[in-house]
């Protein structure tokens, strides 16, 4: 029975009270500690019941020692002074291990009193208010409790997420997917924001979640999203940076998921190639696409371009009030290719040409160029640690999903500049024309993309590039533009040689070939007609020059001349247009800005910039 | 008066004010007739003596009692309240001479206090206290009486009065003056609010005690034989027919504590320990704490301030049991001559031999659990007007422009409603409603009359809850409270949350973009236009608008806080023993109420304003009028601290939960015990009427949510989910949902329509009391909501059924 009590209750044995008592000057007799021992226990313990009802009513867990000695105050009792701290008290053990007591150290009156930093007092009790479940709903989903997949971090993780969660969801206690809040610019803009951290966060490792994070990415450059069906929203803003943070995604964590630029670049195709998609899904791949480097425009956009030329260009065509915003949009993606080519030309341009500076540049800006021969900037580390090792590494990766750029074969920069000029005509020429500061922009991205704890490295990096620029842009001046520009009097070789040389390696790919036939055949303008009903194609029959100019079906005279102002460059050498048919005359400024090119530019400079 | 004395003394008496219900010892005494007669007649005196005093302080509510000490009562203090109604059976029986031998139920009632003079040492000394008292009193002819009955000598009371008060004082003339009146006090009070006219066996037990009973064990057994008396009875109750079993069982617990109390109280304490090794795990699983108590307790000299074991000894522990089950029991027992517990089940029990089935286990456990057994079924049979009082009428104004410029054709459909709502309400005159001025209610002011009409609009706006349609919830979190959150209340309008915290101080916030404002000074008063319209936003203080206020003026934690109807006054009582009305207007404190001079747990308003309830660690819950610095009615009965209080919606009742475990509705007019509710298995913590006065909610630390049907006095559901101490509970406002609030950081939601429609009241329930209830938590769970790591402290339904819930957030 005592030992039984004993592991019950505290005791105060008897010699503890008889030492106590001679503490005090009284001298106890064995019996009389004995009786006084056991009076005091019990006491004790009445103490201890009657303070937890002082608990009860204070809503509390805790018993605190206020408790303890208002159950004592309450019997009449002196209550325990200085033990008033709501934090545990730790017990130390004395030098002979059976002794325990509290650490009571001394504490220095003068330095408390004359002590300068008084400490701040506590803050102001408050009251929030939030509402924790609407309509009942959500019992599902527990407020604070974390799901599943996150039970198993460990607790510093944990925090992180509850910071992240409670950063995202600020007081909405819902978990929300991306979709159910595409109506909501500003809260997909926070999600983005939020994602960006999370993968600039060097310290932590996403690991697969990375295929999630970008699939939500995904979402917001490509879908459809609610929010754009009022023109007043600036999703285009959203997309723009949901690419940005697409390619730094790569930049950062393409090394973790095997294949996933390969699924990226397929969605991304698909969705160019689905004419039923709206335009502001084409703006987000095409944005997407230049965001993935121009290794990525050149495998994907660039081969598609003739089949979605002819889309957009009867959008474009199309005057009628009712497509005025269609237009706009159209207007928006034709910027977006714009620049995107503008500047898969340029690099194209610049590794030919300086292969061994962009190994430099590469090396030093790009974070995740593991080494050796890297590709220029903008293409994915993982996959760019050469063109072939890429296309062997395509096929091994993808294997048998039968990419259609897998087979792909580079296409030399003139013909590829003579089909794209073919598309926008002047309008291309201009951007190269305007000097080295406007050929910056590329760079930004890649600038601006890198992680922040890169960022000075990133700045001198672009500092670097900053420096070699003019040479760059000299070169690139010359070498694209003179080379390819139709209206160089004598075309390059290398122009005709291209041309067949390309079509070859492409006829795997059932609509580039056929395109890249039509092209070459330059008189099967039928057959686009026919699959697009608006496009009307001029069918000029020009001469083997003026081969691109005619699959375009583009008057391009009649653009030059409206840009006249700003081609100044090219005055000395007309547009060999010899037949510009009246009807596009009014069409292609149109599709130019002729009217603004610069500001065009610079638009589109913004919408791709913007977002940081 | 000697009362004055003992309200005015604080902690000076070390015991809490004793309020029992019956006093055991030697209850086997035959009474003579005239004896009890004649005490009854001294008791009268007593209390007419008791309710002359309340007369005094609160006129209005006894002006019958006028009639019989009519020059005493101060005619001032008979403010706005109208005079008492005619249907008032204790104010009758006051009315009578109180050397009548009068029949009315409460002085029957209270007439059990007779004992036989030539009784037992103890008996003797119990007398000696109500001569000495009645001596103080100056009833001296009374003293005469009751002396010469007793057989006692005339110098009997000078010589031993002081040894039988000094047990329960040790101080002062004056504290044993305060103490025995106050004892006195509260045991007249208990005694006319044990209510109903009881059978003549309990009311021959309801003995009050002046001395405290500490010689209630005398006989003595042979304390090595306790042993083997105890597993006799144990066997024989094992080997009866199942049936039996279960009802035979719940003896064991009461005998049990009563045979250890008696081995300690007769210093047998190795005896005690044994039999107390051997045994105490046979108990019943819900009875662990207050074994852990008595485990404790291994000395007499510690059960003199036990206040628990007090209550255990003095009060008689109420078992039911079938009439078959009680044959065989009495049988067994009569045959064995096993003396000791016949003894003990004859003097400390009370058990309730009904007629008909013995319960099953279940249905036992399901009742049990209190620290006194179950209530007796006469407790429960009083009829409670549970109805709602009429609405008065009051013509809502059709000119409410916004709304009217809202849809413009809704017009029409408005006024239909509203009509029918208010008529529904006011023609059909509820059977089960209390008159309407049964207990005396304050008059509707202007502004009471627009907050109706308010309250009126809003709730054609509600939102109808059921199961398909739950509540959305808000949840308000008290941050940087350091776990110093002790009560919270919102105003009905949702308006003003109020907080009481650990730190002694009371805060007051706005909800509504509506600042809180001080009324200007007296001077800056003087200056105002009186009669212009907007006087009453003139007399407000721009320069003092905040969005929260600090009340400063307790001493100790604030453990209750309640708003007052008008939204001009806030209650609370703490840990300091008082319960302050602040005002609203000047933020100040009015009145401090001094009369629990122990820490008051709870306080609440009553839904009509002027009267509200408080209940404390001494054991009693009072009644106070905001204008009356004295308690009007003392609700006296609980064995151990009222826990919580509130008041019905139709004002005419209030209910109490207690540390005991029970649950009590007390009628305000007679100051009755009506209802007697046990079956939680831990103390009460918070308690809920529905919205339509028929049922009542409550939470205890068991983490249970009872519901009770008030009328039949009836268990309805027992709702199981709660993991923690259940804090608060609120129905909402069409009554359909309840919901509950806990420790445990959730918030349950339970359909409280369908538990109430599954209720089958057949006469026989309703007769004997016996209710099975079916387990169907799981089925009236509609949903648990978590909050993040905030306990709830308080729950709230909005006008317009929005669910708020508060608590401070712990981390």
């Amino acid at each position: 029975m005592a030992e039984r009590e004993e592991r019950r209750f505290a005791q105060v044995s008897r010699e503890s009270v008889a030492l106590m008592a001679e503490s005090a000057g009284v001298e106890l007799g064995e019996e009389m500690a004995a009786v006084l021992a056991e009076d005091v226990c019990y006491r004790l313990r009445e103490a201890a019941q009657s303070c937890s009802q002082f608990m009860k009513h204070a809503k509390r867990k805790k018993l605190t020692v206020e408790d303890f000695n208002r159950a004592l105050r309450w019997s009449n009792v002196e209550a325990v002074c200085g033990y008033g701290a709501q934090d545990a008290l730790p017990f130390r053990s004395g030098k002979e291990g059976e002794l325990f007591f509290v650490e009571d150290r001394e504490i220095n009156l003068i330095e408390l009193a004359l002590a300068t930093n008084i400490p701040k007092g506590c803050a102001e009790t408050m009251v929030r208010v939030n509402v924790a479940y609407l309509d009942g709903k959500g019992g599902v989903e527990l407020q604070g409790a974390v799901p599943t997949a996150v039970q198993s971090l460990s607790d510093d993780l944990l925090k992180y997420y509850q910071q992240i969660t409670r950063a995202i969801l600020g007081d909405d206690p819902h978990l929300m997917k991306v979709k159910s809040v595409s109506h909501d610019l500003e809260q997909l803009n926070r999600l983005l924001h939020m994602v960006r951290s999370l993968v600039q966060n060097p310290y932590l490792y996403l690991g697969s979640y990375v295929r999630s994070l970008v699939s939500s990415v995904m979402y917001c450059i490509l879908e459809p999203l609610a929010a754009s069906i009022n023109p007043l929203n600036d999703h285009w803003t959203l997309r723009d940076y949901a690419a940005l943070l697409l390619s730094n995604i790569f930049w950062t964590h393409g090394d973790l998921v095997s294949g996933l630029y390969h699924q990226i670049l397929l969605s991304l195709q698909k969705v160019l190639s689905d004419p039923v998609r709206p335009l502001c899904s084409h703006y987000g791949a095409v944005v997407g696409l230049h965001a993935l480097g121009w290794k990525a425009v050149e495998k994907v956009l660039f081969p598609h371009l003739p089949a979605y030329w002819a889309n957009l260009q009867a959008v474009l065509d199309d005057y009628s009030v009712s497509n005025a915003q269609v237009k706009a949009d159209g207007h928006k993606v034709y910027g977006a290719i714009l620049v995107a080519v503008e500047r898969l030309l340029k690099m194209k341009a610049l590794s030919l040409s300086h292969p061994g500076e962009w190994c430099f540049n590469a090396q030093t800006g790009s974070l995740a160029a593991a080494g050796g021969y890297s590709s220029p900037g903008l293409s994915p580390p993982p996959q760019s640690l050469s063109e072939a090792a890429f296309g062997i590494a395509s096929h091994l990766q993808a294997g048998s999903g039968g990419c259609p750029w897998e087979e792909w074969a580079p296409v030399s920069l003139p013909a590829m500049y003579l089909e794209l000029y073919s598309f926008f005509g002047d309008s291309l020429a201009v951007r190269f024309s305007t000097g080295p500061g406007l050929d910056s922009p590329p760079y930004c991205p890649s600038a601006l993309l890198r992680e922040p704890k890169k960022e000075a490295l990133g700045q001198g990096s672009n500092s670097d590039t900053a420096r070699k620029m003019p040479q760059l842009t000299a070169n690139l001046s010359i070498s694209p533009r003179r080379d390819g520009s139709p209206r160089t009097d004598p075309p390059p070789p290398s122009l005709a040689a291209a041309g067949p040389g390309r079509s070859l390696p492409r006829s795997s790919s059932a609509q580039r070939s056929r395109y890249s036939s039509s092209r070459s055949a330059q008189r099967l303008t039928g057959l686009p007609r026919d699959v697009f009903p608006k496009a009307r194609f001029a069918s000029p029959q020009n001469g083997p020059p003026t081969f691109s100019f005619v699959i375009g079906g583009r008057q391009m005279g009649q653009r030059c001349q409206g840009r006249r102002p700003f081609q100044t460059v090219f005055a000395p050498t007309p547009p060999p247009a010899a037949v510009p048919p009246r009807a596009y005359a009014h069409k292609l400024p149109v599709i130019g800005r002729v009217g603004k090119p610069v500001r065009r530019w610079t638009c589109s400079h913004y919408s791709l910039l913007l977002p940081l | 008066m000697s009362i004055k004395v003992y309200l005015k003394k604080k902690k000076d008496n070390p015991p809490p004010l004793r309020n029992r219900t019956s006093r055991p010892g030697g209850g086997r005494a035959s009474h003579t007739h005239t004896c009890h007669s004649e005490n009854q007649s001294d008791l009268l005196i007593l209390r007419s003596q008791f309710f002359s005093f309340f007369n005094l302080a609160h006129a209005q509510f006894i002006l019958k009692m006028a009639a019989v000490q009519g020059g005493m009562v101060d005619e001032k203090e008979e403010v706005d309240i109208k005079t008492e109604p005619q249907s008032d059976g204790l104010m009758n029986t006051n009315a009578t001479d109180g050397r009548q031998l009068s029949p009315s139920p409460s002085s029957s009632s209270s007439a059990g206090s007779s004992k036989s003079a030539a009784g037992a040492p103890e008996d003797q000394q119990t007398l000696l206290a109500v001569l000495q008292f009645l001596r103080k009193n100056k009833l001296t002819e009374s003293v005469e009486i009751l002396r010469r009955e007793a057989g006692l000598p005339e110098d009997a009371l000078d010589t031993k009065g002081a040894d039988c008060s000094a047990p329960s004082s040790g101080g002062t003339a004056g504290g044993v003056d305060g103490l025995d009146a106050g004892s006195l006090l509260s045991r007249v009070a208990v005694s006319s609010s044990a209510g109903t006219p009881a059978p003549t066996k309990a009311v021959a037990d309801d003995q009050p005690d002046v001395s405290v009973v500490l010689s209630a064990y005398s006989q003595q057994g042979d304390p090595a034989l306790y042993k083997v008396y105890y597993s006799d009875l144990k066997k024989f109750i094992e080997s009866v027919l199942d049936c039996h079993r279960a009802e035979l069982s719940q003896v064991f617990y009461p005998l049990f504590v009563h045979m250890y109390l008696e081995l300690v109280y007769n210093n047998h304490e190795s005896e005690a320990k044994a039999f107390f090794e051997k045994f105490s795990g046979d108990q019943e699983c819900y009875y662990e704490d207050d074994l852990r108590v008595l485990s404790s307790l291994t000395k007499k000299e510690h059960m003199r301030g036990n206040e628990t074991l007090l209550d255990f000894r003095t009060s008689k522990f109420v078992l039911r049991i079938s009439r078959d089950s009680y044959q065989l029991l009495k049988r067994h027992l009569q045959e064995r001559q096993n003396n000791q517990i016949w003894n003990i089940i004859q003097e400390h029990l009370y058990i309730d031999i009904f007629d008909g089935m013995p319960r099953s286990k279940s249905q036992i456990d399901a009742m049990s659990g209190s620290l006194a057994g179950e209530a007796k079924r006469e407790a429960n049979k009083a009829k409670v007007y549970y109805g709602l009082l009429k609405e008065p009428e009051i013509e809502v104004p059709l000119d409410d422009e916004d709304e009217e410029a809202e849809n413009e054709e809704g017009k029409p459909k408005k006024k239909k409603p509203k009509k029918d709502s208010m008529g529904s309400k006011s023609k059909k005159q509820d059977p089960n409603a209390p008159l309407q001025n049964r207990i005396p209610l304050p008059e509707l002011k202007d502004s009471d009359k627009l907050d109706k009409i308010m309250y009126m609009k809003e709730s054609t706006k509600r939102i109808r809850l059921g199961r398909e349609n739950l509540p959305s919830i808000c949840f308000y979190t008290f941050l940087n409270a350091y776990q110093g959150l002790t009560a919270v209340d919102f105003t009905d309008d949702s308006s003003l949350i109020a907080g009481g915290f650990a730190d002694s101080t009371v805060r007051v916030w706005s909800v509504t973009p509506k600042k809180l404002r001080k009324v200007k000074s007296a001077a800056d008063l003087n200056l105002i236009d009186k009669e212009s319209d907007d006087v009453l936003e003139r007399i407000m203080d721009e320069k003092t608008a905040s969005e929260s206020k600090i009340l400063y003026g307790h001493s100790g934690p604030v453990y209750g806080i309640s708003f007052s109807p008008d939204r001009n006054y806030l209650l609370s009582c703490s840990e300091d023993g008082t319960v302050r009305l602040w005002s609203l207007l000047t933020f100040t404190c009015l009145v401090g109420y001094k009369g629990h001079n122990y820490p008051v747990w709870d306080t609440q308003f009553s839904p009509y304003g002027y009267y509200f309830v408080s209940g404390g660690h001494d054991r009693v819950a009072r009644l106070w009028a905001t204008d009356h610095y004295q308690p009007l009615r003392i609700f006296a009965g609980h064995l151990a601290d009222v826990t919580c209080t509130r008041f019905h919606p139709n004002s005419n009742y209030v209910v109490t939960g207690s540390s005991d475990r029970t649950i009590r509705l007390w009628d305000v007019l007679t100051g009755n015990c009506v209802r007697i509710f046990t079956g939680h298995k831990g103390p009460i913590h918070t308690l809920a009427f529905s919205p339509n006065g028929k049922f009542l909610a409550s939470g205890a630390t068991d983490g249970r949510v009872l519901l009770w049907d008030i009328g039949h006095g009836l268990m309805v559901s027992e709702l199981k989910g709660h993991t923690d101490t259940v804090y608060a509970l609120r129905f909402s406002r069409d009554g359909e949902l309840l919901a509950s609030g806990s420790m445990d950081n959730t918030v349950r939601l339970w359909d409280a329509a369908k538990a109430f429609d599954d209720l089958e009241t057949d006469d026989f329930t309703a007769a004997t009391g016996h209710i099975h209830l079916q387990d169907n938590s799981q089925e009236l769970l509609l949903g648990t909501y978590m909050s993040k790591s905030t306990p709830v402290v308080h729950l709230h339904f909005t006008r317009r059924n929005l669910l708020l819930a508060a608590g401070s957030y712990a981390a």
